[in-house]
């Protein structure tokens, strides 16, 4: 381990987890999940948000940013596809719960499936007609997508217009766990499972085919289809898989806020989620949940100054762009980690 | 469904024409830029919505219009709206300049990657809009009314209001100079050249820079233009009525083939008369919904936009 690499956040991280034998990354990470599960106690320290409660924060913005960039990232990171409307889908999963909770006698952990599948049905049918676009131009449609549901969920009757669906139930029990609106701590965890499923699942999925499959397809997209890559169908699955993600939050967020309105479900939401991505370092797993947490918490945080609070965070997003375009902490070029893998053979 | 679009055909007809001179100068906004630095110009809604406060400012506070004084007549009516215009274009046009100081000129020295700049345009609207909605309390403003809306004439039956005939030939007049500019000026064959092949400007001996900054800057004056234009028709204006504008907007440039100066000219007339049919048939609440359908189904089949193949021979 070079000493340079304690400077270097990313590296140092990288390697000391490559470093390690399997009992110490297992103590790494059940420490590491102890800690962040421990965080909402940490309400009365200096972390504590002026206004509103601090579990409140942490499940949302945090803990949904988090869980959304990291959705995103799988399109926008990964595969390198500009996706606007990000939204549309964590909008989808929160009707469908909203509207099945509220009709019918399932549950949160019943109706969170099949949030699922409807976003990712909504992302194969979107994906399919507009993933031969590219750039700029897959942004505005995704947009516009995103744009079109809202207006749709806002004008039409079954989902209540402008009024909104009230009375969402909460999930039940989970044992001795228990789900309250006061005290938001058990929505906290099942969040950071949520998370760590995310994680999970990305990390199997890049090592694996899709994931050399996304990356050749952000370096090249030409090039990976003359090699072989079938482009579509892997920028399909990896709209669907993003999707997916952006389902499940909907789901638990409309059975957190027991209510929700289609002015909850606007274009910045798209934006400020791309933010985190962005802000964190896109691609890189770790950067896009640092920028989601410091996103997510930062306007709570600085409520203080709360009608300025807005214009500070965008002058967040300027400086911290200008003076790190690749995120608070970049994905590893791919030159790099040939060369480490080598030295460390 | 129908009988309404029938009836007042006309009527809607001129107003989505002014409509439409409307957003083919904010337009001009997106496409400019794009054609040069193949990107979108994030912040441009919310130059537009500097651009509709200078408006008013000049109005109200340089003139002292109030909302219950007579509207102006004579010779003070051009005074006054011509000094609005200009107003408008000078904060526009500023306010773009400095968009493309702070939030591009730095990542683009670097080289950095697109999404980057992205961020850091939206991050410079989203300051924009808030230092705004600071300043007015979050609050709409409305405008003095300085051109009396009189009905000059009526044809086939709909009503010809004197604000609609200003805006769609002063709007046009504005869209033709600057389409001369791009077109004949130096400055103007200098960002055909950089949107043309970056690379190839440069060594021709073309200052980037420079031309960047004049883009923005043109890109602005005809959005503040637009601004005006906005407010002399709809009279009000709120901090945040650049986004929608700017979706719009955007949508109109995508529409004509963004990138070149007659696309946004076709796609943004196209999408003033679509949306007045479109909510006079299905109802207001549906116009959007439909505008995106239509830009959607575009892209797809005619991913260059309407008239993108057409002009790029010509690209302006």
């Amino acid at each position: 381990m070079k000493i340079r690499n304690y400077w270097n956040l990313r590296d140092f991280g990288a390697s000391t987890w490559e470093n390690a034998s399997r009992p110490v990354r297992v103590a790494i990470a059940l420490i590491s999940i102890v800690l962040v599960g421990l965080l909402p106690f940490m309400g009365g320290s200096i972390l504590a948000t002026p206004i509103a409660s601090f579990d409140a924060v942490l499940v949302y913005p945090v803990g949904m940013f988090v869980l959304m960039s990291l959705g995103l990232n799988i399109v926008v990171g990964k595969s390198g596809m500009l996706d606007l409307g990000y939204v549309a889908f964590f909008a989808i999963g929160a009707y469908t719960m909203a509207i099945l909770g509220t009709t019918t006698g399932l549950n949160t952990w019943e109706i969170m499936p099949i949030g699922i599948a409807f976003a990712m049905t909504a992302g194969v049918l979107l994906g399919i007609p507009t993933l031969r676009l590219r750039g700029d131009y897959l942004a505005i449609v995704t947009l516009g997508f995103g744009e079109i549901v809202r207006l749709v969920v806002l004008n039409s009757s079954w989902s209540k217009g402008p009024n909104g669906i009230a009375n969402i139930p909460m999930p039940p029990n989970l044992g001795p766990l228990k789900f309250e609106l006061e005290n938001q701590k058990v929505f906290f965890w099942v969040v950071m499972a949520m998370i760590m499923l995310t994680i999970w699942m990305i990390r199997r999925l890049t090592v694996r085919r899709p994931g050399r499959a996304w990356e050749a397809i952000r370096q090249d997209e030409d090039a990976a289809e003359l090699m072989g890559v079938p482009t579509l169908k892997y920028k399909i699955w990896s709209f669907t898989l993003g999707a997916a993600v952006g389902g499940a939050a909907g789901v638990l967020y409309a059975s957190k806020n027991l209510y929700i309105a289609p002015e909850m479900f606007t274009l910045n939401v798209s934006i400020l989620i791309l933010a985190c991505v962005v802000f964190g370092g896109i691609g890189n797993i770790w950067g896009v949940v640092v920028g989601a947490t410091i996103l997510g918490y930062l306007p709570d945080r600085i409520r203080f100054i709360s009608d300025a609070r807005l214009l500070v965070f965008g002058l967040v997003l300027v400086i911290v762009m200008n003076f790190r375009p690749d995120g608070l902490l970049p994905r590893k070029k791919r030159e790099k980690a040939i060369v480490k893998k080598g030295a460390n053979a | 469904m129908f009988a309404v679009l029938i009836d007042q055909f006309w009527s809607l007809t001129i107003a989505g024409v002014a409509l439409g001179f409307i957003y083919v100068l904010v337009s001009l906004g997106y496409t400019m830029v794009y054609g040069v630095l193949r990107m979108i110009n994030f912040a441009n809604s919310e130059i537009f919505m500097w651009g509709t406060f200078g408006t008013i400012v000049t109005s109200r506070d340089i003139f002292g219009y109030t909302q219950t004084s007579a509207p102006a007549t004579g010779p003070k009516l051009a005074l006054v709206l011509i000094s609005q215009l200009l107003m408008s274009m000078a904060v526009a046009g500023l306010t773009a300049v400095f968009v493309e100081f702070v939030a591009y000129r730095r990542l683009r020295a670097k080289g950095t990657n697109r999404l980057a700049t992205l961020i850091s345009a939206i991050g410079i609207s989203i300051v924009l809009s808030e230092i705004m909605r600071l300043l007015t309390s979050s609050r709409p403003v409305g405008s003095p009314r300085v051109l009396e809306k009189i009905i000059l004439t009526e044809v086939w039956g709909a009503n010809i209001r004197l604000d609609t005939i200003v805006t769609i030939f002063a709007a046009a007049l504005i869209y033709f100079l600057l389409e001369r500019f791009v077109k004949l000026s130096r400055m103007g064959k200098a960002i055909r050249a950089v949107s043309m092949n970056e690379d190839a400007a440069k060594l021709m001996g073309v200052n980037l820079n420079r031309v960047i900054t004049t883009t923005f800057l043109v890109g602005g004056l005809a959005t503040g233009a637009a601004g005006f234009f906005y407010i002399t028709v709809f009279e009000y204006t709120k901090f945040n009525i650049g986004f929608t504008m700017g979706m719009a907007a955007f949508t109109a440039a995508v529409l004509g083939g963004i990138g070149n100066i007659r696309g946004a000219f076709y796609g943004g007339l196209f999408l003033g008369l679509l949306e007045v049919y479109a909510s006079a048939v299905l109802g207001t609440q549906w116009k959007a919904v439909t505008v995106f359908v239509v830009l959607v189904l575009v892209l797809l089949f005619k991913p260059n936009g309407l008239f993108g193949e057409a002009v790029q021979t010509t690209r302006a």
